[in-house]
């Protein structure tokens, strides 16, 4: 149950985040990507809370602390070079994570080998433009310094081991920082320094204890279906 | 946006499965042909519609007039003999 709601969460939670881009992407087709790897993960939470117990009441009736993400994807998307930062930490953190999961024997391996292409190309499309905003003008390279530098405080967390999740710690921190690292140095971005250069952690996502912009993400996200409960169109 | 920092456009063509050629899917703006076809495939193979993409600059495609219409296209409407319809079509062939 715990490690369900784990994996299940952080795909729900950033689905919702990667949502809020509708509407407002800088261009059309970047809004459509972004919607299409929200999409993938919103398909990942699907599954797995629907593992976990009804899926529409543990994603629209939990209050704030049952949730059980790490406190990176609840992140506010913040500008562009912030969104894509985000979206390299995980899905660097995500691949490796179902790729063991996928070999293993446990009742996500199913879903696992499924996803891990996936997110494939969610890690693709995050490595490619986090070398055009690197590598690309002044601007675009401090932008995304900056989202690399405020939201490296939220990887420590990753690597925590989670009950119920047969894992090897370890080695997915390691293929992390190998592929996070490779990426920044091609597109001239510092990694931020930390023990080991690998990172110091700030989050308790997994014990429920969420940042404060996480209480009006979920606001948001649960507003019509406590308004009107059971509403289908 | 003014055009100059638009990005340029890319005419995207999908091969739906093997066996058939690309046919023209659409169009779409990118900065260059990698994220061309990244975003190609992010608006036109979503639901599976393909095995392959193209794209192609739209700036690079010469394209016939509307003026030249009549010389063109109208001298080929009157020769039926121009047509393989005599042709009896062998049972078992797909994509004819």
């Amino acid at each position: 149950m715990t490690a369900t709601l784990a994996l299940g969460d952080d795909a729900l939670v950033l689905s919702h985040r990667l949502g809020e881009w509708a509407g407002h992407a800088p261009v059309l087709e970047e809004e459509v990507a972004l919607a299409n790897i929200a999409l993938d993960l919103l398909g990942q939470a699907r599954l797995l809370l629907s593992m976990a117990g009804d899926e529409d009441e543990l994603a629209y009736l939990r209050e704030e602390r049952a949730f059980r993400n790490v406190q990176l994807v609840e992140q506010p998307n913040g500008d562009f070079a912030h969104t894509i930062t985000r979206q390299l930490y995980f899905s660097a953190y995500q691949r490796p994570l179902y790729e063991q999961l996928a070999s293993g024997g446990s009742a996500f391996a199913g879903l696992a080998a499924k996803a891990v292409k996936e997110v494939a190309y969610h890690q693709d499309h995050a490595e490619h433009w986090t070398l055009r905003l690197g590598d690309g003008t002044d601007e675009s390279h401090d932008r995304m310094q900056r989202g690399v530098d405020a939201l490296w405080r939220f990887t420590g967390e990753l690597f925590e081991p989670v009950e119920g999740l047969e894992i090897d710690w370890r080695s997915l921190r390691s293929d992390w920082l190998e592929s996070v690292s490779a990426v920044l140095d091609r597109a001239t971005l510092t990694l931020p320094a930390g023990p080991q250069s690998g990172a110091w952690t700030a989050g308790a996502g997994r014990q429920g204890i969420h940042t404060e912009p996480f209480g009006r993400m979920i606001a948001e996200m649960q507003h019509l279906h406590r308004s009107h409960p059971g509403a289908s169109w | 946006m003014s055009s100059s920092t638009e990005w340029p456009l890319w005419e995207v063509f999908v091969r739906s499965r093997r066996g058939l050629s690309h046919t023209h899917a659409g169009s779409l703006h990118a900065p260059d042909a990698e994220m061309a076809l990244r975003n190609a495939r992010d608006l036109y193979t979503r639901r599976s519609e393909g095995v392959s993409i193209w794209v192609v600059p739209s700036a690079q495609v010469t394209a016939s007039s509307p003026d030249e219409k009549d010389s063109f296209f109208e001298p080929a409407g009157d020769k039926p003999y121009r047509h393989p319809t005599f042709y009896e079509i062998p049972e078992g062939v797909k994509h004819l």
